[in-house]
C-alpha cells in the first residue's frame, strides 16, 4: 500500500513563491504555501478580495506559479464552479481551489460556498481563518471569537469586545452531503499534509477549514504564531477532524483541556477581558469539548505518531 | 436546414443559444426571463444541447460562474431581468476588463419600489457605464438574429467585450411569434468555435485580474474605452456578414424608417420602434413628413450615426421607457449630448413606465409635440405621455 504523504515525504516545489507580501508570521502564507506544494502545478488558483489577494501580488507582478484569478469578495463558491465547468467542457483535468478567509466564508461567500457545496461542484474550497476581517484592518466576522477586540467589536466603557460566539462553519457546510470536510492547523503538520492529500484525490466537493494565526489582528509576537495555533487545539478554541462522507472522525485528541486563559494571556486581542468574560468563554469551549471528543465519535485508526504534536518545528515550512 | 417556427422572445433566445453551442450556461429564475433557462435546461436533458447547465444560487454567483468559465475559454450565457440584474450588478464590471466575451440576455422589466414584473428600461440601463455593449430589439426574429449577432461581436478579436442584449418583458418575452430558425450548418459557418486570447490553463500559467494600482489602472480604463469605439465597426461588419448569411439585417448600431425627407424625426429603442412604425404610416398618410430612428445600441452609442441620421431635421423627439428624477430619460440625455451644438430642438418623451400600455396615440402625441416645436412654437423640452389624469 502507498505510503501517505507526510511532512517530509511532501513535495517541495513552491507554487506561492517566495516574495509575496505576507506579514512576518503570517499563519495563512504558511498554510497556503504548503496547500499549493501539496496540490501541484496543475492547478489553478481563485482568491477573493483578502490578504492572500493583496500580499499575492499586485500587477504587474504575481507570487503564484499557477494560474491565477480574482473577481469579488463573495463568491469564491460561484468563480470556482465555473472555471471547473469551463475547463471540465474542453476536457481539462485540473484541480481548482478557492481560497478565502474567514470573512469571505463565513459572512458574505455564505451564499455562493452553500450553492458550490450543494451541487457537489469538483472543487476544493479553502477557509483560511484568521478570526476577523484582517484586510480591512480587523474588523469582527462570524468568526471571531467571544471577547476579542477588534475595530468594530472595541474595548469601551460599556461594551467590551465582541459579544456573541464563533459560528461553527464546519455545521453549517456539512449539513449538506458533502464528499469531503476537515478542519487542520498549522501546528499540525503531518495532519495538515494529509487532509489536503486525501482532498486533492477526491472528487466533488472538499472544504478545508484551516485556523491560521494572525500576528497583526491578534495582537502578537511574530514568533508564536506555532505555538497559538497548537495552543488552540490544546484549549478547544479550535479542533480538529473531517467529515468523509458523513462519518465523523477525530484526528488529534487533546490529552487534557489546557485552561483558555494560556491561550488568552498571550494575545493582545483579548488582554482586556475580565474574570467574568473568561468564565463565560471557557464555559462555552467546555461544551464543544464534551460534544468534540464524545464516545461517540469514532477515533481515528492514525498512529500516535501521527496524530500528536510532536514538537516538530516544521523544517521546510 | 431552415424552419419556421411559432416562438415566444424568450423561446428564440433559447433557440438561439442552442444554435450558438454555448458550453457553460449558470442560471437562477426570474421573471420574465425564466422560460428562457427552462426550455435550455429542456433542450438539454432532452439530449439536443450538450452544456453544463448550473443552476446557481442567485444572479450574482450566475454571472460569478459565467465569468470563472469563460476564463477558462469557453463560451457562456446566462440570462437575467431586473433585480437579477441589479444583483449581478458588481460582478458586471469584470468580463468588459478581464475581456470575457460572455453574452447575457436582460429580459427588461422594472426595478425596484412602485414596480412590478413589466416592462422597463431602468433595470439595463443603469448598467451602461459597466462596460458592456448593450443591443435592445424590436421582435422576435430579431432575438434570434442577434444571439447568433452578439457571440460573433463579442468575440471578434478587435472587441472581446461582453454583451447584453435586451428584449421587453412580455412584450416580446411572452409573445409569440413566427420565427425563421437558420440551420446549424450555416450558423457553425457564420460562428466558428469561440478562439479565446486569454485563458486560464495549468499549461500557460497567467495570473487574470490581480489588483492593480494607480500605475497602471488608468490605461486599462482607456483601453477599455477604445475597445467599445472599436466595437462600432465590428457591430457594423457583423450586421452585413449576417445580412449575406441569412438574408436579414438590421442596419448596426441605429436603423432608420421613412426618414427621408422627414422634418421631424422620432428616435424609439426596442418594440416602441413597431409602434412608431404605425403611428408615422399614419401621418405620412395625413401628409406629414415625419419619420423614425431605431437606436439598436445603448453601449457603443451611435454618436456619428445618430448625427448623419438627423441631420436637416426640424425638430427631434427622443422615447424613454426609464426616468432618473429630474434629470430626464437616459436616452435623452446621450442623445442630446451626441448632438449638442446641432442647435435642433430636442424634446424627451416619457412613456410606457412600469408597464404601462403605449400605444399608437401616445406616439402620435409625442409627433404632435414637435410639430408644435417645429413650427416655432414654444414647449417644454420634457413630456410625459400616457399619466393618468393630470398630475
Amino acid at each position: 500500500m502507498e505510503r501517505k504523504m507526510n511532512i517530509r515525504t511532501m513535495p517541495q516545489v513552491d507554487h506561492l513563491l517566495s516574495g509575496h507580501g505576507a506579514c512576518a508570521g503570517c499563519g495563512m502564507a504558511v498554510a497556503v504555501k504548503n496547500i499549493m506544494r501539496i496540490l501541484g502545478e496543475n492547478t489553478t488558483v481563485y482568491v477573493p478580495a483578502s490578504c492572500l489577494l493583496v500580499c499575492s501580488g499586485m500587477y504587474p507582478h504575481s507570487a503564484f506559479d499557477v494560474p491565477f484569478f480574482y473577481s469579488a469578495f463573495e463568491n469564491t463558491g460561484a468563480v470556482i464552479s465555473g472555471i471547473k465547468a469551463g475547463y471540465r467542457r474542453q476536457g481539462k483535468d485540473v484541480t481548482v481551489i478557492g481560497i478565502a478567509g474567514d470573512g469571505g466564508t463565513f459572512d458574505i461567500g455564505l451564499q455562493a460556498l452553500a450553492g458550490a457545496a450543494e451541487r457537489n461542484e469538483d472543487v476544493i474550497y479553502v477557509c483560511v481563518d484568521n478570526e476577523a476581517y484582517m484586510n480591512t484592518g480587523t474588523q469582527r466576522s462570524g468568526s471571531t471569537p467571544f471577547g476579542a477586540w477588534t475595530t468594530t467589536t472595541p474595548v469601551g466603557k460599556k461594551i467590551k469586545g465582541k459579544r456573541q460566539f464563533k459560528k461553527d462553519l464546519m455545521a453549517v457546510i456539512t449539513s449538506q452531503d458533502v464528499p469531503y470536510a476537515a478542519t487542520l492547523s498549522i501546528a499540525h503538520m503531518n495532519d495538515f499534509v494529509m487532509k489536503v492529500e486525501k482532498a486533492k484525490n477526491k472528487k466533488g466537493f472538499r472544504f478545508l477549514h484551516i485556523m491560521t494565526p494572525c500576528t497583526s489582528g491578534w495582537k502578537t509576537d511574530p514568533s508564536i504564531t506555532y505555538d497559538l495555533a497548537n495552543l488552540a487545539v490544546e484549549t478547544g478554541m479550535w479542533s480538529l477532524y473531517e467529515i468523509e462522507d458523513g462519518e465523523t472522525r477525530i484526528t488529534y485528541r487533546p490529552k487534557e483541556m489546557t485552561p483558555v486563559s494560556e491561550y488568552l494571556k498571550l494575545q493582545g486581542r483579548f488582554r482586556h477581558m475580565g474574570k467574568e468574560d473568561i468564565e463565560t468563554l471557557q464555559a462555552w469551549i467546555c461544551k464543544k469539548w464534551k460534544k468534540r471528543y464524545c464516545p461517540t465519535n469514532p477515533e481515528t485508526e492514525r498512529t500516535e505518531e501521527e496524530l500528536a504534536y510532536n514538537g516538530d518545528h516544521c523544517e521546510g515550512v | 436546414m431552415r424552419s419556421i417556427k411559432a416562438l415566444t422572445g424568450n423561446q428564440a433566445v433559447a433557440y438561439g443559444v442552442k444554435l450558438c453551442r454555448v458550453e457553460v450556461i449558470p442560471n437562477y429564475p426570474i421573471t420574465p426571463q425564466t422560460i428562457i433557462i427552462e426550455q435550455l435546461a429542456d433542450f438539454i436533458n432532452d439530449g439536443d444541447l450538450d452544456a453544463d447547465f448550473i443552476p446557481a444560487d442567485s444572479e450574482h454567483s450566475a454571472m460569478s460562474i459565467a465569468i470563472g468559465a469563460s476564463a477558462t475559454g469557453v463560451r457562456t450565457f446566462t440570462a437575467t431581468a431586473s433585480h437579477g440584474l441589479a444583483l449581478m450588478h458588481e460582478m458586471l464590471y469584470v468580463p468588459p476588463q478581464v475581456r470575457l466575451p460572455i453574452v447575457l440576455a436582460n429580459v427588461n422589466r422594472s426595478l425596484g419600489a412602485g414596480s412590478g414584473i413589466w416592462v422597463e428600461y431602468n433595470d439595463s440601463m443603469a448598467e451602461r457605464d459597466s462596460g458592456w455593449m448593450q443591443v435592445y430589439v424590436e421582435d422576435n426574429q430579431e432575438v434570434l438574429d442577434m444571439l447568433l449577432q452578439c457571440y460573433r461581436i463579442a468575440e471578434d478579436p478587435r472587441a472581446v467585450l461582453p454583451i447584453m442584449i435586451c428584449l421587453d418583458g412580455f412584450i416580446l418575452s411572452h409573445t409569440v411569434e413566427r420565427v425563421e430558425i437558420p440551420g446549424q450548418e450555416e450558423v457553425d459557418n457564420f460562428l466558428p468555435k469561440f478562439k479565446p486570447l486569454n485563458f486560464l490553463d495549468p499549461k500557460n500559467p497567467k495570473s487574470m485580474n490581480i489588483a492593480v494600482s494607480p500605475a497602471h489602472s488608468m490605461e486599462m480604463r482607456y483601453q477599455l474605452d477604445r475597445l467599445m469605439e472599436n466595437s462600432r465597426q465590428v457591430i457594423k461588419d457583423v450586421d452585413k456578414e449576417f445580412a449575406k448569411a441569412f438574408g436579414r439585417s438590421y442596419g448596426g448600431l441605429i436603423d432608420t424608417y421613412r426618414m427621408k425627407d422627414a422634418e421631424i424625426g422620432l428616435i424609439t429603442i426596442g418594440t416602441a420602434t413597431s409602434t412608431g412604425r404605425v403611428a408615422v404610416d399614419e401621418l405620412r398618410a395625413e401628409g406629414k413628413k415625419v419619420g423614425l430612428i431605431k437606436l439598436r445600441f445603448m453601449r457603443p452609442f451611435p454618436h456619428d450615426e445618430l448625427r448623419e441620421a438627423t441631420k436637416g431635421l426640424k425638430a427631434l423627439g427622443v422615447f424613454d421607457r426609464s426616468i432618473s428624477a429630474n434629470r430626464y430619460g437616459p436616452v435623452f440625455t446621450e442623445v442630446r449630448n451626441s448632438l449638442y451644438g446641432g442647435g435642433m430642438p430636442i424634446i424627451d418623451h416619457i412613456a410606457g413606465i412600469g408597464g404601462r400600455d403605449l400605444t399608437v396615440a401616445a406616439l402620435r402625441e409625442m409627433f404632435a409635440v414637435l410639430e408644435k416645436r417645429a413650427s416655432g412654437h414654444k414647449t417644454k423640452d420634457c413630456y410625459w405621455h400616457g399619466l393618468r389624469g393630470q398630475m
